[in-house]
């Protein structure tokens, strides 16, 4: 086997893509029966006679979860359909205990939508539309825990345990058409519409999208054809890609992985494959070669799903504004910079920026104080910043005492800290903490006269007109005043003084 | 005091003449002395039973007030799941489970104050028309002990017929209720699908599956079914609407002007002599009493068997796939090593009786893929003509009248290799599950070249269930009238029966 680079692949081939995402709703229940969701309980707490399968237990449908799942075919311009039915999809495994999933087959609730995701290429920013061909509803199995053997799978154990708590949590999954045309960008339009589907669910509410615990798994099917061919090429399904880098890093590897076996005249086998977190490789799982046949039938114990139209509507119209374009439009209302926006959206202050800016602060310095000093202080505790004692409604208030010139920017960043030290509002930690700024011109000119004949060649520099050399002065003049006093007035009063005013 | 109806006991307890317990221990005396014959009960709860007993007893003399059966005993047909109760749906898988929860039905029984003496013998998981296909054992027809009690309550039907129980409950997929009251000289009905809740009720095919009340008259059903029907929430299937006031109707019995279809398809070939000569005397006691007999045609009624034989069997292929070892039931092959597939398997394989697997194999076959659409596609197609054949007759009449059975009861082993002969039984009784609606039989006479019991079959539209009580009733009325005494004093004493 040889081994290939990227480019390689990319002057032969051309990748098909298509992507799987299974989303675990936040509903206080399950999908059939009343038991809870909480994450992480003591096993096999949170069962009862329908999600243990015990004879006779009947399912009944969650009907906050057909909310959920509505609203995310609306946000993804999906069609709803006016009917729809569950179906059973029938094959053994102990953590399944009907050992049959209900889900949907040939009549799911949602159809033929689409997602665009933004991606920077070489030739700048490109949109690229993936189609959605269906979102239904499901459950999920249990979990099963291979005890013994060294590699924690099912095979060389000694024994398996069975945990029914995740068994019947409502599951929705997405399935999108397939996506040609994406070229050597196919990993990063592949990130990048998991990450908008995240986005976009996480603004609905509907989950928790935390990849890492499983509640955002995405399935992704890679295949290769020759440029030019418009017959597919054998897929492979990689499974258990946990985050949005492995997304990338495994269609990637799946790409060279499908050109080298081309290359040396192999077939790419129709199997599943398991993400390698450590290696960014895929390895073999069950082949599909001989596809299973899990005899889908309508699920007799559940009547369709026939959702009101005017219901539909009123969900419609309460939908959130998508994500992205939201992004765009408070970038070009702040005027942000494309890398401190990144920069926000990572830090994940956007919101609370927003709710200060709409508190009447600047955009500019209420960004700066979220990204800044707060987000400094965040990591110093080692907190998320929503953890900390401290409110849009605190950094609006001081934003505008720093504008009114009632505190200077070192004053402020006292304040902050103050009220992040649970000290109170910032007007109580002003109070308490005695803080106030010199805005006493003679007090202030006194230290300029000062500063300048301690450093007569620098300010003879600014009497020539080298203004930059002022900043020296100015720091000088505050650090004389202790940081009390607003730079900005010591800036007008010190080039006054040295006739350039 | 067994003998008579279970009217007649709450009447005696609500008058003072009795206790529960004394009619609850009369009952289980008779089950000590006639059951080793019949083999109805798998398991008989006398603690349960007496301590239920007694307590309706304390609430009675407290001067709570009860519903019209409370204190009154019966027999659960073992598909119910009840409480601490051992269930086994007749099968080995399940042997030794106790359900931790009841079935909605057992909880309304339970609400009622209808005392429950035990679990009755059934075909595995419901299937079969014999009760022959029970794992431990067939039971007996109390008629003639050589033979069957009709299937797959079997057991609930001989309880009643043998004066173990004044009230039982069965389940109906394709006759279960109905063909063992025919072959036993019973009353028993199948509501309208989605009538009564089927939460707690072990399902062979759920949407055919339905529970239903069964008794030695048309009016003691009747009390039974309004205690046991009504919305559950926790059955997707049932129907958010009143229950059919279907005492009144038992009470009035009243047919005048009310037209009865006779179903041209099921009646003539295949129907024995005095089935079809109880049949027509029948109906000339109706036309007396005041109702019009008009005949009605089902086309599509000659289908239903076949398509019943795919949707039944697609159905329980995978409602049984449960049945795994991993949470209840027995578990096989659990040595060091083996794997859950092989557990899986050997417990199936030992666990499943001949008849439930050959419908596990049939239904996994019809719902493969390429499959599908000529199997269990065509006969959802068939199921909606058939549907519609009811709709269509309906307009010309308000209930519709055929034989429950072409025979009377045959002997135990007689069909018992033949499962096609054994399916035919059901011919009568399956087109009423497959549209949903609602079917009893009531005894019309012994066959005179056997005397054996007969059953007659009325049909209700879907929620209309009250007029096939209306007919019954009448009819009831009408044979009594003639007999002089119930059926059921024509057949045999077994010994034991007081």
């Amino acid at each position: 086997m040889s081994a290939l680079t990227y480019d390689d692949v990319m002057a032969k081939y051309e990748p098909v893509l298509g992507l799987e995402v299974h989303v675990e709703l936040n509903t206080h229940s399950k999908m059939f029966c009343g038991c809870s969701t909480i994450f992480g309980a003591e096993p096999n707490t949170q069962t009862c006679p329908v999600c243990l399968a015990l004879p006779g237990a009947l399912p009944v449908v969650n009907e906050k979860a057909i909310e959920s799942t509505i609203l995310i075919g609306l946000a993804l311009n999906c069609s709803i359909a006016p009917f729809s039915r569950f179906a059973r999809k029938n094959y053994f495994y102990p953590d399944m205990p009907k050992n049959f999933q209900i889900s949907q087959y040939d009549e799911p609730i949602c159809v033929n939508g689409y997602v665009d995701v933004e991606i920077d290429t070489d030739e700048g920013p490109q949109s690229f539309r993936i189609e959605i061909e269906r979102v239904h509803m499901e459950e999920d199995t249990g979990k099963s825990l291979h005890v013994g053997g060294s590699t924690g799978r099912i095979h060389g154990a000694d024994y398996s345990l069975l945990d029914y708590n995740r068994a019947g949590i409502p599951l929705v999954e997405i399935v999108t058409k397939i996506v040609p045309g994406t070229g050597k960008y196919a990993p990063e339009v592949a990130k990048a519409y998991v990450a908008e589907l995240r986005d976009i669910l996480r603004s609905l509410g509907v989950s928790d999208v935390k990849m890492e615990q499983g509640s955002l798994r995405c399935d992704a099917n890679v295949s290769l054809r020759l440029i030019g061919s418009d017959v597919l090429g054998t897929r492979s399904e990689t499974k258990n890609v946990n985050s949005l880098r492995s997304v990338e890093r495994a269609v990637r590897g799946e790409m060279i992985r499908h050109a080298e076996l081309l290359n040396d005249g192999k077939k790419v086998k129709q199997e599943t494959r398991h993400f390698q977190e450590d290696t960014g490789l895929t390895r073999s799982g069950r082949s599909k070669e001989q596809a299973e046949d899990y005899r889908y039938f309508p699920e007799p114990d559940l009547v369709p799903v026939a959702p009101d139209a005017k219901w539909i509507e009123t969900l419609r119209a309460g939908l959130p504004e998508r994500p992205s374009l939201r992004r765009k439009r408070l970038q070009e209302q702040w005027s942000v910079p494309d890398k401190e926006m990144a920069a926000m959206i990572n830090a994940d202050v956007l919101n609370i920026v927003e709710e200060t800016v709409l508190l009447g602060a600047d955009p500019t310095k209420a960004r700066s104080w979220w990204l800044g000093e707060i987000s400094r202080l965040a990591n110093e505790k080692e907190v998320a910043i929503s953890e900390l004692a401290i409110t849009a409604n605190d950094v609006a208030e001081i934003v505008s005492l720093v504008a009114q010139g009632e505190l200077t920017d070192k004053l402020a960043r006292q304040v902050v800290e103050g009220v992040i030290a649970g000290e109170g509002s910032p007007a109580q930690v002003i109070a308490s903490r005695g803080i106030k700024v010199v805005n006493d011109d003679g007090a202030l000119m006194a230290a300029i006269e000062k500063v300048c004949s301690e450093q007569s060649e620098t300010a003879d520099k600014v009497r020539n007109g080298h203004l930059p050399a002022a900043g020296a002065l100015i720091g000088a003049v505050m650090k004389e005043t202790k940081g009390q006093a607003d730079a900005a007035r010591v800036r007008e009063l010190l080039l006054g003084h040295l006739g350039q005013a | 005091m067994i003998k008579n109806s279970a009217a007649e006991m709450a009447e005696s307890l609500a008058s003072g003449a009795t206790t529960s317990v004394a009619l609850t221990q009369a009952h289980l005396d008779q089950i000590s002395k006639v059951d080793g014959k019949v083999h109805a009960f798998l398991h008989v709860d006398s603690q349960g039973a007496l301590e239920q007993a007694a307590q309706v007893d304390a609430a009675r003399s407290r001067g709570e007030k009860l519903g019209p059966l409370a204190g009154v005993p019966l027999a659960l047909k073992d598909v119910l799941v009840q409480k601490g109760v051992p269930t086994t749906c007749g099968s080995k898988i399940l042997e030794g489970w106790r359900p931790p929860y009841d079935a909605t039905v057992v909880t309304n029984l339970k609400n009622a104050g209808v005392v429950i003496l035990g679990k009755t013998n059934m075909d595995e998981f419901a299937m079969g028309s014999s009760t022959e296909n029970s794992a431990y054992g067939p039971t007996h027809n109390p008629w003639d002990l050589t033979r069957i009690p009709g299937g797959s309550g079997g057991g609930s039907a001989a309880a009643l017929a043998a004066f173990e129980a004044p009230l039982a409950i069965g389940t109906d997929t394709g006759g279960s209720i109905r063909q063992p009251a025919a072959v036993t000289g019973t009353v028993g009905v199948k509501p309208t699908y989605g009538g009564v809740s089927r939460y707690g009720l072990v399902a062979f095919s759920s949407s055919l599956d339905q529970a239903g009340p069964c008794a030695r008259t048309v009016l003691d059903t009747a009390l039974l079914h309004e205690v046991i029907a009504g919305f559950d929430p926790r059955d997707s299937t049932s129907i958010n609407a009143p229950v059919p006031q279907v005492v009144a109707a038992a009470k009035n019995g009243d047919v005048k002007a009310m037209k009865i279809g006779v179903v041209k398809e099921l009646n003539g070939d295949g129907y024995q002599a005095g089935v079809r000569q109880r049949f027509e005397e029948s109906l000339e006691l109706l036309a007396k009493a005041g109702a019009e007999i008009v005949e009605v045609s089902a086309p599509n009624f000659e289908y239903a068997l076949a398509a019943y034989y795919l949707i039944a069997p697609s159905e329980c292929s995978s409602n049984l796939a449960r049945f795994d070892a991993m949470r209840y039931g027995i578990r096989v092959g659990d040595s060091d090593g083996a794997s859950a597939e092989s557990v899986m398997n050997l417990t199936r394989e030992v666990g499943f009786g001949r008849e439930v697997k050959r419908r596990i194999l049939l239904g996994t076959y019809a719902l493969s893929s390429g499959y599908y659409d000529a199997y269990y596609g065509s006969a959802q197609k068939v199921r909606t003509l058939i549907t519609q054949d009811f709709n269509n007759a309906f307009e010309k009449c308000d209930v519709m009248v055929s034989p429950t059975c072409p025979t009377t009861a045959f002997k135990i082993g007689e069909k018992a290799n033949d499962p096609l002969a054994m399916y035919l039984n059901d011919i009568a009784t399956i087109p009423v599950n497959m549209a949903g609606i609602g079917g009893m039989s009531l005894p019309c006479g012994v066959a005179p070249e056997d005397g054996l019991p007969v059953g007659f079959q009325i049909m209700s539209p879907v929620m209309q269930d009250q007029r096939m009580y209306s007919v019954g009733a009448a009819l009831e009325a009408a044979l009594l009238s003639q007999w002089g005494a119930p059926l059921l004093s024509q057949a045999p004493s077994l010994g034991g029966a007081a």
